[in-house]
C-alpha cells in the first residue's frame, strides 16, 4: 500500500499546519510554561481542536467520531508537534480513548467515547512506575474483593495525569514483575477515594503526575478487557501511542531543522554565510537524510496502525527508536549551530531540546525499543 | 473478469515456472555472476540456458520497445514481472552496465542507428560494455577529466588515461567521457562509444586491498575513432553523463529491491556469539544488530516512498540523492557488523581453519570500503544534498 496522502489527507494537513502556526505558535507555549494556574495546554486552543473534531478523528461514526482513520490522527500530531502545541490528543485520543476502543465493552463505548469526542472527558493512560518505560515492570497490585478490585501502588510520569478526568491504569492481577502477562486494564475515576494525584513540572512543560493509589476500590464493571489478559490491548495501545508521539517528533524535528536552516543562511561570520562552510553543510545534510528515513518510516507505522497490521509491533518500536535517535540529534546540533543565541531563552531551539529529551523517554527510550524490536524478530 | 494485468501475471508465473532452471532458484554463487560478453563465461550451463530464455522475451530489458529486442512492457507490468521473479529466488539473468546505464542513454540520446546497432546486443548480452569516466586527476572532481579526443575532420583522435574502469580488461566496447574543448570545463566534455579492440587501447588491472582485480586502468594511445561514435552533442556529454548517473541511482534503488534472501543476522550471531534462549547472549551485539536492521528497512522504506512518490507524479530528486550515500555508509557498517560477531574467525586470508564463508566475509568487508567510495563519494553525496537540496551556498 501507498504512502503518498490522499486528496483528503493532503487537505487535512495544510488544515492542521495552519490552524496550529496562527492559533498556537511556539510563542503560546512560551506563555504557558510560567502559568502555574494553567492545565498545562490552552483551553481555548483545545476548544478549537474539538470544533475541528480532531477528538474524533480515529473514533467511528457510531460513537459521534469521524472515522477518518489512524493516519489522519498521525498528521495532526505532526503539525501539532511543529509548534510544540500542548494537548489532550496523546493522552486523551489517542491512549485513553484507544484503549476503550481496542479493548472496551460496548456499553464502555457507548458511555466514554462520545464524552472524549464532545470534550466532556479527558483521560490519561497510567502505565509506568519508575523513570524508564517499561510496561512489563508493572507492580501496582489489583487485588479481587468481592466483585470489584482494591488498588494499591504508585504510578509516575503520567502524561497528563494531574488533569485527567478518568484514568486508564494497568494493574497485575497475577504474574510477575518483568512481563506484561497477567496485567489487567482498570478505567479508575481521578477523584476515587484513595487516590491521590501530583503534578510534577518537567523541562518541557508538559504535564506529567504521580499518582499514589491507597486502598482504591474499582467496580468489576470498570475492568477494561480481559483479567489477567490485559496485555494485548496494552500493547496495541501503546504501539498507536508510540506511532502518534513519532508523528508529533517528526513533526518538531521538521520544524527545529528549519529553524537550523534559515539561520544558516542568515548568520554571518568570517564576512560569508555560517551555511558556507563544508563542516556544517555535511551535517546538515545528514540531519536531512535521518528526517527523510524518520518518515519513511512513521508513514508505514501510521499506515500498520489504521490497517491494525501484524508486524504494527515491530514497526511501532521502529518507528519509536528512530525519531529518538534523529529527534536527539537535530536538538543537540541545533543548539550548538545558533552558538551562543542558542543557549539563550529568547532562542526557540531550547524548546525544540527539552521537548525532545522527555519525548524520548516517553512510551520508551531507543534503548527499549530495539531491544524489543530484537525480542520480535526472534533475536 | 480477470484485468489484463492479472492475466499477464498468470501467463508470466507460468512462463516462469517452465523456463526458470531450478539452480538459477537458489541464492547466487561467488563467480556464477553473467556478464556476458563475446568471450562469455558460464561457470554454471542453466546460467547460459536462463539467460537466453529470458533475453529470448526481451525480459533481460523487460522496459525497452519490442523494436530493439526489448520487452515492451509497460511499468504495470515490469513491476509484476519482478514480482514474480523474486517471488521463486530467480537469479538476475545478466549483470550489465549496458542494461543499467549506456542502454537507457541511447534510448535517449542515441541515434537511430547507434540504437539498432547496440540495443539488441546488450538485451542478449553479446557484448560486454564499461565505462571510461574517473582519471588519475579527476575523481571526485570529474569535470576536470584530461583524456584528449582532437577533431580530425571525420574522427577524433583520442589520448588519454582512464582510471577504476570496471573489468575493462573483459569488456568489449566502452563508453568514455573525452576532452573536445581544453578552453572551457563541463562544456568541452563529449561521450564516445568504443570497441575495445580498436587499435591503441590497452588495460592493466588494478590490484585491490581485497586481493581482487575488478578494476582497471585504461589506456588510450593514439586511438581513431570515428564520428558517429558521439553520443549526443559534441561538447554536450557533461548532461549525457549526469543523466547516466541518475541512470545509476535508481539501478541502486531497484537493487535494493533484489530477488536474493537477506543472511539472517540474528541466527549468524547466534552461531559466533551463543545464544540464551532465543535471543543474542550478547546484549551490545543484539543491540547493533536492531540498529542495523531498522537502518536498513527504513532504508528500503524511504526507497519505496520514491517510487511511490514518482508514480504520483510528485517530486523526487530531494529524496533520491540521499539513497547513495546511506546505503554505502550502511553496507559498510554492516560488514563491520560481521567482524564484530566472528572476531579473528573472519579476519583470515585463505587456507585451513576458516570456512569458505569466513574467507568470503574477509574479502567482502575489505570490498565494501569502495562503496563510499565509487560512483560519488559520500562526501559529493553530502554536498549535492547540501546545496541543491537544502539550498547552502
Amino acid at each position: 500500500m501507498s504512502n503518498i496522502l490522499s486528496e483528503e489527507q493532503v487537505m487535512l494537513r495544510d488544515m492542521a499546519k495552519s490552524f496550529f502556526a496562527e492559533k498556537a505558535p511556539v510563542s503560546l507555549h512560551r506563555e504557558l510554561r510560567h502559568n502555574t494556574d494553567s492545565q498545562g495546554f490552552s483551553a481555548a486552543l483545545w476548544q478549537e481542536m474539538l470544533a475541528m473534531g480532531w477528538a474524533g478523528i480515529d473514533v467511528g461514526e457510531a460513537y459521534d467520531g469521524l472515522g477518518f482513520g489512524f493516519r489522519g490522527l498521525g498528521i495532526v500530531m505532526e503539525e501539532a508537534g511543529r509548534t510544540l502545541a500542548a494537548s489532550p490528543l496523546l493522552s486523551t485520543v489517542v491512549l485513553g480513548a484507544g484503549a476503550i476502543q481496542l479493548g472496551g465493552s460496548d456499553a464502555q463505548k457507548q458511555a466514554l467515547l462520545p464524552e472524549v469526542v464532545a470534550g466532556n472527558l479527558l483521560l490519561a493512560m497510567a502505565i509506568d512506575e519508575g523513570a524508564h518505560h517499561d510496561p512489563g515492570q508493572t507492580c501496582l497490585a489489583a487485588m479481587p474483593e468481592g466483585d470489584s478490585f482494591v488498588l494499591n501502588g504508585s504510578k509516575d510520569f503520567v502524561i497528563d495525569g494531574n488533569i485527567a478526568d478518568k484514568l486508564v491504569v494497568a494493574a497485575r492481577t497475577s504474574g510477575d514483575a518483568g512481563s506484561t502477562a497477567g496485567l489487567t486494564l482498570f478505567l479508575v475515576d481521578a477523584d476515587a477515594e484513595g487516590l491521590t494525584v501530583h503534578a510534577r513540572k518537567m523541562v518541557d512543560s508538559h504535564n506529567t503526575a504521580t499518582l499514589q493509589f491507597s486502598h482504591v476500590m474499582v467496580s468489576g464493571s470498570d475492568v477494561l478487557g480481559q483479567i489477567d489478559a490485559g496485555a494485548e490491548v496494552l500493547e496495541a495501545t501503546l504501539d498507536r501511542g508510540r506511532i502518534a508521539l513519532a508523528a508529533e517528533m517528526l513533526g518538531a524535528m521538521q520544524q527545529a531543522f528549519e529553524n537550523i536552516l534559515d539561520y544558516l543562511k542568515e548568520r554571518k561570520q568570517f564576512g560569508t554565510t555560517i551555511g558556507s562552510f563544508q563542516a556544517l553543510q555535511h551535517r546538515a545534510a545528514m540531519m536531512f537524510s535521518d528526517i527523510e528515513q524518520c518518515k519513511s518510516v512513521v508513514y508505514e507505522a501510521l499506515g500498520a496502525a489504521e490497517d491494525s497490521r501484524d508486524d504494527l509491533p515491530q514497526l511501532a518500536s521502529m518507528a519509536k527508536a528512530m525519531v529518538n535517535h534523529a529527534y536527539h540529534n537535530i536538538s543537540s546540533e541545533g543548539i550548538q549551530m545558533f552558538g551562543g543565541m542558542g543557549m539563550t531563552d529568547e532562542c526557540d531551539m531550547g524548546f525544540y531540546l527539552k521537548r525532545a529529551r522527555v519525548a524520548e523517554q516517553s512510551l520508551g527510550s531507543a534503548s527499549y525499543h530495539q531491544s524489543r524490536f530484537a525480542t520480535l524478530n526472534g533475536f | 473478469m480477470m484485468s489484463t494485468l492479472e492475466q499477464f501475471r498468470l501467463e508470466t508465473r507460468a512462463w516462469l515456472e517452465d523456463n526458470c532452471p531450478p539452480s538459477m532458484r537458489t541464492p547466487i554463487k561467488p563467480g556464477e555472476e553473467v556478464w556476458g560478453g563475446r568471450n562469455a563465461a558460464f561457470h554454471n550451463p542453466e546460467s547460459k540456458l536462463w539467460l537466453e530464455r529470458m533475453a529470448a522475451k526481451g525480459w533481460t530489458a523487460p522496459t525497452w520497445p519490442s523494436e530493439y529486442g526489448g520487452g515492451g512492457l509497460n511499468k504495470a507490468e515490469a513491476g509484476v514481472l519482478s514480482e514474480e521473479l523474486k517471488r521463486i529466488n530467480a537469479r538476475t539473468p545478466l549483470v550489465s552496465f549496458g542494461l543499467w546505464m549506456i542502454g537507457p542513454v541511447l534510448l535517449e540520446f542515441g541515434t537511430e542507428a547507434q540504437r539498432q546497432e547496440h540495443l539488441p546486443s546488450i538485451i542478449n548480452g553479446e557484448i560486454w560494455w564499461c565505462q571510461g569516466y574517473s582519471e588519475p586527476g579527476a575523481g571526485s572532481d570529474l569535470a576536470g577529466l584530461q583524456t584528449r579526443a582532437e577533431d580530425k575532420g571525420d574522427h577524433f583522435i583520442v589520448n588519454g588515461q582512464k582510471v577504476w574502469t570496471s573489468h575493462a580488461d573483459q569488456a568489449d566496447w566502452i563508453y568514455v567521457l573525452v576532452r573536445t574543448n581544453t578552453e572551457v570545463k563541463h562544456a568541452g566534455i563529449t561521450m564516445l562509444i568504443v570497441d575495445m579492440e580498436t587499435p591503441g587501447i590497452s588495460t592493466s588491472p588494478i590490484k585491490l586491498i581485497s586481493g581482487s582485480s575488478p578494476f582497471c586502468e585504461t589506456f588510450f594511445d593514439n586511438v581513431r575513432v570515428p564520428k558517429d561514435a558521439v553520443v549526443g552533442e559534441i561538447n554536450g556529454g557533461w548532461a549525457v553523463s549526469n543523466r547516466l548517473l541518475q541512470f545509476e541511482r535508481e539501478n541502486i534503488s531497484a537493487d535494493a529491491f533484489a530477488a536474493e534472501k537477506p543472511i539472517d543476522l540474528g541466527e549468524l550471531t547466534k552461531t559466533y556469539l551463543g545464544a540464551r534462549g532465543t535471543e543474542i547472549a550478547d546484549p551490545v551485539a543484539r543491540d547493533q544488530l536492531a540498529r542495523l536492521r531498522m537502518r536498513e528497512q527504513s532504508l528500503q522504506l524511504t526507497i519505496k516512498r520514491i517510487m511511490d512518490e514518482a508514480e504520483a507524479g510528485s517530486s523526487t530528486g530531494a529524496v533520491s540523492s540521499i539513497i547513495k550515500f546511506l546505503g554505502a555508509e550502511l553496507n559498510k557498517d554492516r560488514y563491520e557488523y560481521f567482524l564484530d560477531i566472528m572476531g579473528q574467525q573472519a579476519l583470515g586470508w585463505e587456507g585451513e581453519g576458516f570456512s569458505e564463508s569466513e574467507l568470503m566475509t574477509c574479502r567482502e568487508w575489505l570490498r565494501s570500503k569502495a562503496n563510499s567510495i565509487e560512483g560519488g563519494t559520500t562526501e559529493i553525496n553530502l554536498n549535492v544534498v547540501a546545496k541543491r537540496v537544502l539550498g547552502l551556498k
